[in-house]
């Protein structure tokens, strides 16, 4: 249930800390990302809790939000559960006068969850696809119960929807039936209630709900979405979260920055449910 | 204090609050004008592949992000926006009607001066706290009942919708009841009908216009509301009167996209669209239900 209360615990400490940050202190602001949020206010936490002239404000909003804030300059650090786009890049380039810095900051696994009644436990990468662009729209074609597939999913400012739809659906388009949700404590909220409904999102938030394994198209073992399978890419729908900053990070940043790659921080990744980053990266 | 002194402070007075309700005023034009600004690329038809043509005329897709081909057809949008508003509106009409009524001719004089407060106190829980009961609450038990395939629908989203347009349909209503003069009803009641008879055809009849205001009021703040109709409808584009099946709507539509559109794009230019429609509907119903409601005033206790 805490989960579920997550978007709103945001939404009420973005009301708490942007009262302005007292004089003498360091601020930095963090923006992004909703799949990334509770991650990034762990980070503040602990690390406000070890520096307390320090001052870290983190908001969601999604990957895309994060990203054009950093652009307009309204952000330090955007966080991002996508690349962040050619486009993007120049434009930030364009406005900020200097290059973007792009920093991986852990490993998630963009899981498929289904009602933890659903007896169907792995798919194929094709089948998913297909069921999110509405062709194939029962459980019974997939081995499932005899009932209508309800899909649910983020919103397309989303960069969990961006992702899925690039490396799951090969851009094709959603079927019109396709709920949007928002954030993934709300997706997960309905498939968890829903026991004809499939959704994705972060690995960080799976509760109440089943992760779907995938199966490869050639046959053999389904593909579960674990730390193993991530770290050797085993699993296809492994991903990078992302810190972007515009420019060589310095002072404040470059030490926070430091601090999540470091051991400390990168415990933090484990706690609040995602991977660490493989030890070649990081160094920054 | 002088005389001469009293009367300047007078005059004073009387300019602040000219100066601060022109204010209010002008900030409203200046909205309409901001938003109707970048929203013209589009109505004046300067944008490339995205016209008033295509925005209304087939296929009536709204999905603006697709990589394949971006459709922005607002058809969905206004489909899903009616959708809710109707469920909102034959849910939320008898039981704030019934309540007005009650109040306003059968209610003792304490209970109606418990009675509406309460009722008003509605309008001022966020509806994001609406929303949100209704999402992890109400939802489970309208699927449970009705035994729905959607769990998050446009009825369901009507339902919790209705919350926020009961207090307004119930206070315009009951105002308008209360307003109709005692010397109708001893009338009526002196030619030996019932209190019900009288109440259902001598004061509803006389407060009609006002009823017809306090609908177009409730509807207006239908049409507007964003928060409950994002967490409840499932924001799924469909076109179609299916109410039991998911739905999105413009205001919603603006909430969850203008975040992320590239500034002066179609799609931004489209979603400004979306906010004058939305704007010219909802101020449209306002002032009818307020040119209603002065008639109302003028018919009842003459041309004040």
């Amino acid at each position: 249930m805490r989960r579920s209360f997550g978007f709103f615990t945001v939404l009420a400490l973005a009301a708490i800390t942007s009262c302005g940050p007292r004089t003498g202190e360091q601020s930095l602001t963090i923006k992004g990302s909703d799949t990334m949020v509770q991650l990034g206010q762990q980070w503040a936490e602990t690390y406000m809790a070890a520096r307390p002239e320090v001052v870290i404000q983190v908001t969601g909003g999604g990957s895309g939000t994060g990203i054009a804030a950093l652009i307009n300059g309204s952000t330090d650090i955007a966080q991002a559960s996508r690349d962040m786009r050619e486009e993007e890049i120049r434009e930030a380039l364009a406005q900020r006068g200097a290059e973007v810095h792009e920093t991986p900051v852990a490993l998630d696994a963009l899981a498929v969850y289904v009602h933890n009644d659903n007896p169907v436990r792995s798919l194929t990468m094709a089948e998913i696809s297909a069921i999110f662009r509405g062709e194939i729209t029962h459980w019974s074609q997939v081995g499932g119960p005899d009932r209508a597939i309800v899909l649910y999913g983020r919103e397309n400012s989303s960069g969990t929807y961006a992702f899925f739809r690039e490396h799951v659906m090969d851009d094709a388009d959603f079927a019109p039936v396709y709920q949007a949700l928002p954030g993934t404590a709300a997706v997960i909220n309905a498939v968890s209630q829903d026991p004809a409904g499939v959704g994705y999102g972060g690995i960080g938030y799976v509760e109440g709900v089943s992760t779907l394994s995938i199966r490869p198209a050639s046959g053999g073992e389904p593909i579960e979405p674990n730390l193993d399978n991530v770290l050797t890419n085993r699993y296809p729908l492994s991903r990078s979260l992302y810190f972007y900053t515009v420019g060589e990070p310095e002072g404040l940043m470059a030490e926070f920055l430091d601090w999540v790659l470091g051991p400390e921080g990168q415990e933090i990744v484990t706690d609040v449910g995602y991977y660490p980053l493989r030890p070649s990266e990081t160094v920054l | 204090m002088s005389h001469s002194f009293r009367r300047r402070l007078d005059t004073l007075s009387e300019r602040a609050i000219f100066g601060v309700s022109l204010a209010a005023i002008s900030i409203i034009v200046f909205i309409f004008i901001y938003i109707t600004r970048e929203a013209w690329p589009l109505i004046s038809g300067a944008v490339r592949e995205t016209s008033l043509g295509s925005v209304f005329g087939p296929p009536f897709q709204w999905d603006p992000v697709s990589v394949q081909q971006p459709r922005y057809n607002v058809v969905p949008l206004v489909a899903g926006t009616l959708k809710v508003t109707l469920v909102a509106m034959l849910v939320g009409t008898p039981l704030a009607l019934g309540a007005a009524l009650y109040t306003a001719e059968f209610a003792s004089h304490r209970l109606r001066e418990w009675l509406k407060p309460t009722v008003e106190l509605l309008a001022g829980i966020p509806s994001v706290v609406v929303g949100f009961f209704a999402l992890i609450v109400m939802a489970s038990w309208i699927q449970d009942i009705l035994g729905l395939q959607y769990r998050l629908n446009a009825f369901t989203a009507g339902i919790a919708l209705s919350l926020a347009v009961i207090p307004i349909v119930f206070t315009v209503a009951e105002d308008a009841l209360s307003a109709v003069p005692a010397t109708y009803r001893e009338a009526s009641l002196a030619l030996g009908a019932s209190a019900v008879q009288t109440a259902v055809r001598v004061v509803l009849p006389a407060a009609s216009p006002g009823i017809g205001a306090a609908l177009i009021l409730g509807m207006g703040r239908a049409l507007g509301e964003t928060m409950i109709v994002l967490m409840v409808s499932g924001n799924a584009a469909l076109l179609g009167f299916d109410p039991f099946s998911g739905a999105r709507t413009m205001s919603a539509t603006i909430a969850a996209e203008l975040g992320e559109v590239v500034y002066g794009g179609d799609h931004y230019s489209v979603l400004f669209f979306i906010g004058v429609l939305l704007f010219i509907t909802t101020s449209g119903l306002n002032w009818v239900g307020e040119r209603i409601n002065a008639g109302l005033r003028r018919k009842l206790f003459g041309g004040v």
